[in-house]
């Protein structure tokens, strides 16, 4: 156990040593969210109705990062298929360290990024007027979940990037299974104007259970659960977690 | 659990009896055993998809075997996988080095991984980055090294944790001569203090150089084994390669170099080639005998055995053995 911790915290740091080398990996991660921030507000902004909302701006700011830090996996995904592919992963299982730490170790620098451009997007926000409408407490509350959240899509990236073969593919891949799942969700339009059978998914979806959360804990509009929120993320890292490590075990018997 | 361990010397380096690992209905190591005396180079020598790698690979922990018993340094591979690793040292083809990183970053991160304090890995690396020629490039990322370099730094991470037992995978696959050169020196030097190295290669004068002993492998099995002396007599030397004006004339020019050779020379596309036992004269005797027979001579040449020429030989007689017995099945069908 104290194995895993260790070797867990030297492959995160390998991994946040290389970031900032890979210019357009740093670049994905910090410009294009206020990107997709200046996008939504100013082309769709004034096209959709927020009712209850002061404006889309409040709306959107808290939406537009859930679906941000979910994506915000794709690093692990990437850097996972890299290593498969390089052969790096045969240099770390020749190793005496601990199987998993590989891993969580691309998890846990996935937290230092997801915090990195949540603070990015909520500067943004702050900049183009979005404004809290909470006490300090719930704002902390919602970074907390944030970071839960955006740990927990960090293992299906995991999982993803083990089951793919090239970097390419695993980008592609996540694209293809977030995208939708953001889009059909309340994270940038009021689930009531989607048509019937999406406002079905769109109910259950737990981008939706997320987003209205943290909308309730920084701009007080009601409708959220914490209890909800917290359960889909442990269960979301619960059942990837283990598929990803199950899928390096196997992977290295190609 | 306590493993009773034997004083070193008493036990090979690597034991391995009838190693198999299939890939669905693929063979790709057949029944493979061989032993590695302390202190030696053992060469695996083989073409691609002959079994050297997934040998490596099961030998390394990477991969279970389906059968056999495999013990390095003292330890079973499977029932002491984990302590397994902390003994052995891979590098080659399919380990590798982080691009992003720079030569001092790999060799720390290794080291750290192997369970040294960062104190301790960062002057390991520092000792191995000097031995391996990489001081002046430590700060720069794997990403602009040259591919000689890059394996010296691989080479370098399969040695941080200073381990008993080396294997290295075709480690100068693709490197120029020069590269390959100082690869060599650096792995003679291992040795020489000690380490035992398993190496595959594709090149026969790699395992020449290197190696101690050698087996060969084909199709998942060892179909020669031997030391280098004992391999090239069975390969028979020098080669001498003629190509004609006219291809037509080969039977003249095989019958014209036959006193060359104990065996008779094999007509190829444009001339013929024949295993000869030695060098000096060669030539004009070859030449003297082609023009006495009226034979027209384009080019004319002596090559050293490469491992094209040992698989012709050694598999040649494989080859025969098994059109005898398609030969008897027809017999048997008719």
């Amino acid at each position: 156990m104290r194995r895993l911790a260790t070797d867990t915290l030297i492959t995160a740091e390998r991994n946040l040593t290389r970031l900032p080398r890979q210019p357009d990996l740093f670049t994905a991660f910090t410009i294009q969210p206020i990107m997709f921030v200046l996008l939504f507000v100013y082309v769709f902004g004034g096209a959709i109705v927020t009712p209850g909302y002061d404006n889309y701006k409040d709306f959107l700011i808290p939406g537009i990062i859930v679906q941000n830090i979910a994506f915000g996996g794709f690093i692990t995904a990437m850097g996972l298929a890299e290593d498969l592919n390089k052969g790096l992963i045969d240099r770390f299982r020749s190793l005496p360290m601990s199987r998993a730490a590989l891993l969580a170790g691309r998890t846990l620098s996935d937290v230092v990024t997801n915090v990195t451009s949540m603070t990015i997007l909520v500067i943004t926000g702050l900049i183009i007027g979005f404004s809290f409408d909470a006490g300090v407490g719930d704002i902390v509350t919602g970074v907390l979940l944030l970071i839960l959240f955006g740990y927990a899509f960090s293992w299906v990236f995991a999982f993803l990037g083990m089951l793919v073969s090239t970097p390419e593919a695993a980008n592609s891949l996540g694209f293809m299974l977030v995208f939708p799942l953001t889009f059909i969700s309340s994270a940038f339009v009021p689930v009531g104007s989607m048509p019937e059978a999406l406002q079905v998914f769109a109910e259950v979806n737990p981008f939706t259970v997320i987003v209205d959360e943290m909308r309730e804990l920084w701009v007080g509009s009601p409708g959220g659960s914490l209890w909800q929120s917290v359960a889909w993320s442990v269960a979301i890292t619960a059942v990837f977690a283990p598929l990803a490590v199950w899928r390096y075990r196997k992977n290295a018997e190609r | 659990m306590h493993s009773i361990e034997k004083p070193a010397g008493s036990e090979p380096a690597i034991q391995v009896t009838g190693l198999v690992k299939t890939y669905g209905h693929v063979r790709a190591v057949d029944g493979v055993s061989f032993q590695v005396t302390p202190g030696t180079v053992f060469g695996l020598l083989g073409p691609n998809g002959a079994g050297k790698t997934t040998t490596v690979r099961v030998l390394t922990t990477l991969q279970s075997p389906d059968a056999g018993d495999i013990r390095v340094a003292g330890v079973d591979a499977v029932a002491d996988a984990a302590q397994l690793r902390e003994r052995i040292g891979l590098a080659g083809q399919y380990a590798a080095v982080d691009d992003m990183l720079t030569g001092e970053e790999n060799l720390v991160m290794v080291g750290r991984l192997y369970g040294m304090s960062r104190k301790e890995a960062k002057a390991r690396a520092g000792e191995l980055l000097t031995r391996f020629e990489l001081t002046e490039a430590a700060g720069r990322v794997v990403k602009k090294y040259s591919g000689g370099m890059r394996r010296r730094l691989d080479l370098a991470a399969a040695l941080v944790a200073r381990p008993p037992v080396l294997f290295l995978d075709e480690p100068t696959t693709g490197l120029d001569p020069r590269s390959r050169l100082d690869l060599w020196e650096m792995i003679e030097e291992l040795t020489g203090e000690g380490t035992t190295v398993l190496l595959t290669t594709q090149y026969l004068d790699e395992a020449d150089r290197l190696a101690d002993d050698i087996a060969v492998i084909d199709h998942g099995k060892v179909i020669a084994s031997g030391t280098p002396a004992e391999l090239k007599q069975r390969v028979g030397g020098e080669r001498l390669e003629v190509k004609l004006e006219d291809p037509a004339q080969a039977p003249q020019a095989i019958e014209a170099l036959a006193p060359l050779s104990d065996e008779r020379a094999v007509a190829e596309e444009d001339g013929v080639t024949v295993a000869v036992a030695r060098r000096n004269g060669t030539i004009v005797t070859a030449v003297q005998r082609l023009g006495a027979a009226g034979v027209g001579v384009d080019d004319i040449g002596l090559r050293t055995p490469t491992m094209d020429d040992v698989f012709l030989s050694l598999t040649g007689k494989v080859a025969e053995h098994e059109q005898a017995q398609q030969t008897n099945d027809e017999e048997v069908a008719a």
